[in-house]
């Protein structure tokens, strides 16, 4: 490895479902001012611009070029990458490998997405598998495949209906502390249990929002470090995997395909944070970890990541729940952001998780605040079977 | 900067006007078999450790293929299962400048980049046109060919350009082709063949513009370590650049490329290039239109603001010229958008490693691979690429 890095700034917009005041230029720009402030920075600082949605959604092809405006790649490096879900933890990923080079001072990394100018379900049923077999005819969709990871927990008794409404209500409470979210109100057990089903046990309230928003972040390498930040987080490692597609399986969602691996969408969320832990000497992740951030499309998922990363044993997620384990006062905090279940703008979904790390570390989460972070993991999933793993430290 | 990066291995379909007895899973298998054939590389997944190809980058845009993800269901044909995978949308010089990159930040070893594309299953100018901003540009009905057509006029009237002038770069790009096996067949035009051709949108013609392509190419990237191990053959990545420009064209002095300019400066900053017109042996350049040819050769310094003309007049960029352009025949010559900077990287790879065959340039060194993502060359990525390992990086 060339040279460490660290994030050295943050910024989001605030989210909502729909924001016709601004155009995608105009809401991707109050992210990266956002970023800038929060670095002490200015554009002119800047030395690369990564950006990274879903282009079919807001239906703009290479729409880093039209941002060039708004995202500040004007005469700067850059380029745009994307991977479903997981688009945001992609361009940190990409963001920390260029960092890490050393060529660069400053590099700003963007996720964004409008989806209230698109239909983001009508381009999502475009992304099955096989053209010849699949499209259109099987009715999947992201809430199904859910449900199988769902109806996969409670056969094993690993969670109940009741406590999954209770961490529902945790992401509810953490998300009001957070100024940033999207759905901010307070929520019950039972309005959660009682909330329309989208595919049982699978309900509306257990759902990811559609949102609109932007996330921006700012890496450095140790060198600019010191002049930039005397409160950097450090990014002590980052792994970005792929699970693998199950083409002709007709109606099943190759996310929840059994294969001797298991689920593929969960096995890969499990090798990124096995090869983190592996790579970094961590044996007790509950323990050694402060904060985790998780890529919670459902409150089912999150949940079942408690189970892939190791939080606990397998089946015994409804313990964490019992323990109050994964809240705010708990002893291993899980998204104190609110998670995705809170705000899903999906490009900026996956970076907002490394985002929200990075705050924790920083002690900047103010009112959801994890006291006395030092360590602290970001986990995400998305694009069917990508998932990224990215270790923040206080201190390397 | 201590550690190196190389190419040890590409590959390519050929490229077609229309090739309807591939899908594009079937184009990427075609190019991933090869290198693993050439290479002997494993994927990660298939080893427990040591030498393996450690990360994917793949090289598409959505709309191409009319799905979100698009990536998605061509992972089992470029081996992207149980492996680190990134998509890069935009032009292959970028998938390559990213592949370089993340060796270079010491995280990866083996890096096999991919990319297809099938231009002649959807409409370009329907898709292009989506690159615009929503607002003022897109109603308009602009797509990259229109806004060419602007910069073009532009070009000839702040410099005195002339249509037989972009028509000199067709006629030399095609001829260039003859000889590149990958190349669809098509018969030599002269450059009264391209003035009189169908005018598409003044002043670019039909044979000013790059054709619809489909295909797939494949290039693998190590670090010196591994590449010890991989060939005897590498060609190393000695210098990387890239840069944005404005959006709106009346933002810009569009007969000047700002962006190209800075991102070649970045390139030979890197790869210790002091006088690019004398050490630059050969040059890949982004020939999407005729006239981008002339414009990106001065953008990147290889010859004076405005005297593109002059330079193609020359012959000098003819294939046994001083600096042969385009030695494999350019996009002009049908390779597919998107693919097409990948490709234009394996053919200066093929260059340097003195296996281009029957258009080999002799005694070439070093080489400059130039791309360009949207609307009149909004976005630039430069690469040099040098036989020898060089001591600056």
């Amino acid at each position: 490895m060339s040279e460490r890095i660290a994030i050295v700034g943050v910024g989001q917009t605030y989210f909502k479902s729909r924001r016709p005041e601004v155009s995608e230029l105009e809401m991707v720009n109050e992210a990266v001012m956002a970023a800038l402030e929060n670095a002490h920075l200015t554009i002119k600082d800047i030395d690369a611009v990564v950006v990274g949605n879903m282009e079919l959604f807001e239906g703009d092809y290479q729409v880093d070029m039209w941002l060039a405006g708004g995202s500040g790649a004007y005469l700067k490096s850059g380029f745009k990458v994307q991977t479903g879900g997981s688009t945001g933890s992609s361009v940190c990923c990409t963001v920390f490998d260029l960092a890490a080079t050393g060529e660069f001072k400053t590099i700003l990394g963007i996720g964004f997405e409008k989806q209230d100018e698109g239909s983001s379900q009508a381009s999502l049923r475009s992304i099955h598998e096989d053209v010849f077999f699949d499209v259109g005819s099987s009715g999947k969709s992201a809430a199904t495949a859910v449900q199988s990871v769902a109806l996969d927990m409670m056969h094993r008794k690993s969670i109940t209906e009741e406590q999954v409404a209770i961490v529902r209500v945790k992401q509810a409470e953490n998300a009001m502390r957070n100024p940033n979210a999207h759905l901010r109100r307070k929520l019950t057990v039972e309005e959660v249990m009682n909330s329309p089903k989208l595919a049982w046990p699978l309900r509306v309230f257990h759902m990811c929002p559609t949102s609109v928003g932007a996330c921006a972040i700012i890496v450095a390498p140790e060198s600019q470090v010191k002049k930039i930040s005397n409160n950097p987080a450090w990014v002590a490692d980052w792994t970005n995997i792929h699970g693998a597609i199950q083409p002709f399986y007709g109606s099943i969602t190759p996310s929840t395909v059994s294969t001797p691996l298991g689920p593929m969408w969960a096995w890969s969320v499990e090798q990124a944070a096995n090869r983190i832990y592996k790579r970094n000497g961590i044996t007790n992740p509950r323990k050694e970890l402060d904060v985790v951030e998780v890529y919670d499309m459902a409150t089912w998922a999150e949940i079942e990541w408690w189970e892939r990363i190791h939080l606990c044993e397998r089946n015994d997620a409804h313990k964490l729940v019992e323990e109050r384990a994964t809240w705010l006062d708990g002893d291993i905090p899980v998204n104190p952001s609110g998670g995705v279940t809170s705000t899903n703008a999906i490009g900026a979904s996956a970076m907002q998780r490394v985002a929200e790390v990075a705050i924790q570390v920083r002690g900047e989460g103010s009112e959801r605040q994890v006291p006395n972070v030092k360590m602290g993991l970001a986990v995400t999933a998305g694009g069917d079977m990508y998932s990224a793993g990215v270790l923040i430290k206080k201190s390397l | 900067m201590s550690r190196k990066v190389a190419i040890v291995a590409v590959a390519q379909t050929k490229y077609e006007a229309s090739n309807t007895n591939q899908s594009n899973s079937e184009l990427l298998w075609e190019v991933t078999k090869k290198i693993l054939e050439q290479t002997n590389l494993k994927f990660e997944n298939q080893v427990n450790s040591g030498l393996c190809i450690d990360k994917i980058i793949h090289c598409s845009e959505d709309f191409w293929q009319g799905r979100t993800i698009s990536d998605l269901t061509l992972h089992p044909e470029m081996g992207g299962y149980a492996m680190d995978v990134i998509k890069v949308a935009a032009d292959g010089t970028q998938a390559v400048y990213h592949a370089a990159m993340s060796i270079l930040s010491g995280h990866h070893d083996v890096i096999l980049i991919t990319a297809q594309r099938k231009e002649s299953e959807t409409v370009r100018s329907s898709i292009e046109n989506n690159a615009f901003d929503p607002i003022y540009l897109r109603p308009l009905g602009f797509d990259f060919l229109t806004a060419a057509a602007l910069q073009a006029t532009r070009y000839m009237h702040t410099y005195g350009l002339t249509e037989e002038h972009f028509a000199r770069v067709a006629v030399k790009n095609r001829s260039n082709a003859k000889n590149n096996p990958y190349a669809r067949r098509e018969k030599a035009i002269t450059i009264n063949d391209v003035l009189r051709s169908k005018m598409l949108a003044y002043p670019i013609k039909q044979l000013d513009a790059k054709p619809v392509a489909d295909g797939a190419c494949a290039i693998v990237v190590a670090s010196e370590e591994a590449v010890k191990k991989l060939t005897d053959k590498p060609v190393w990545i000695t210098g990387l650049g890239n840069c944005y420009d404005a959006h709106y064209p009346g933002d810009r002095e569009l007969s000047h490329s700002e962006a190209l300019s800075l991102a070649s400066k970045k390139a030979y900053k890197m790869a210790g290039i002091k006088n690019p017109r004398k050490e630059i042996d050969l040059a890949e350049i982004a020939d999407e239109y005729s006239y981008q040819e002339l414009l990106w050769t001065e953008g990147l310094g290889l010859c004076d603001e405005g005297k593109g003309g002059e330079l193609i007049e020359s012959g000098s960029t003819e294939i046994d010229g001083k600096l042969p352009v385009n030695t494999a025949g350019g996009l002009l010559s049908g390779l597919p958008s998107g693919v097409a900077g990948m490709a234009q990287t394996a053919e200066a790879f093929l260059q340097l490693q003195g296996n281009a065959g029957a258009r080999q340039v002799n005694g070439a060194q070093i080489a400059l691979v130039q791309g360009t993502t949207g609307p009149c060359g909004q976005s630039h990525c430069v690469i040099i690429l040098n036989r020898r390992k060089g001591e600056i990086l």
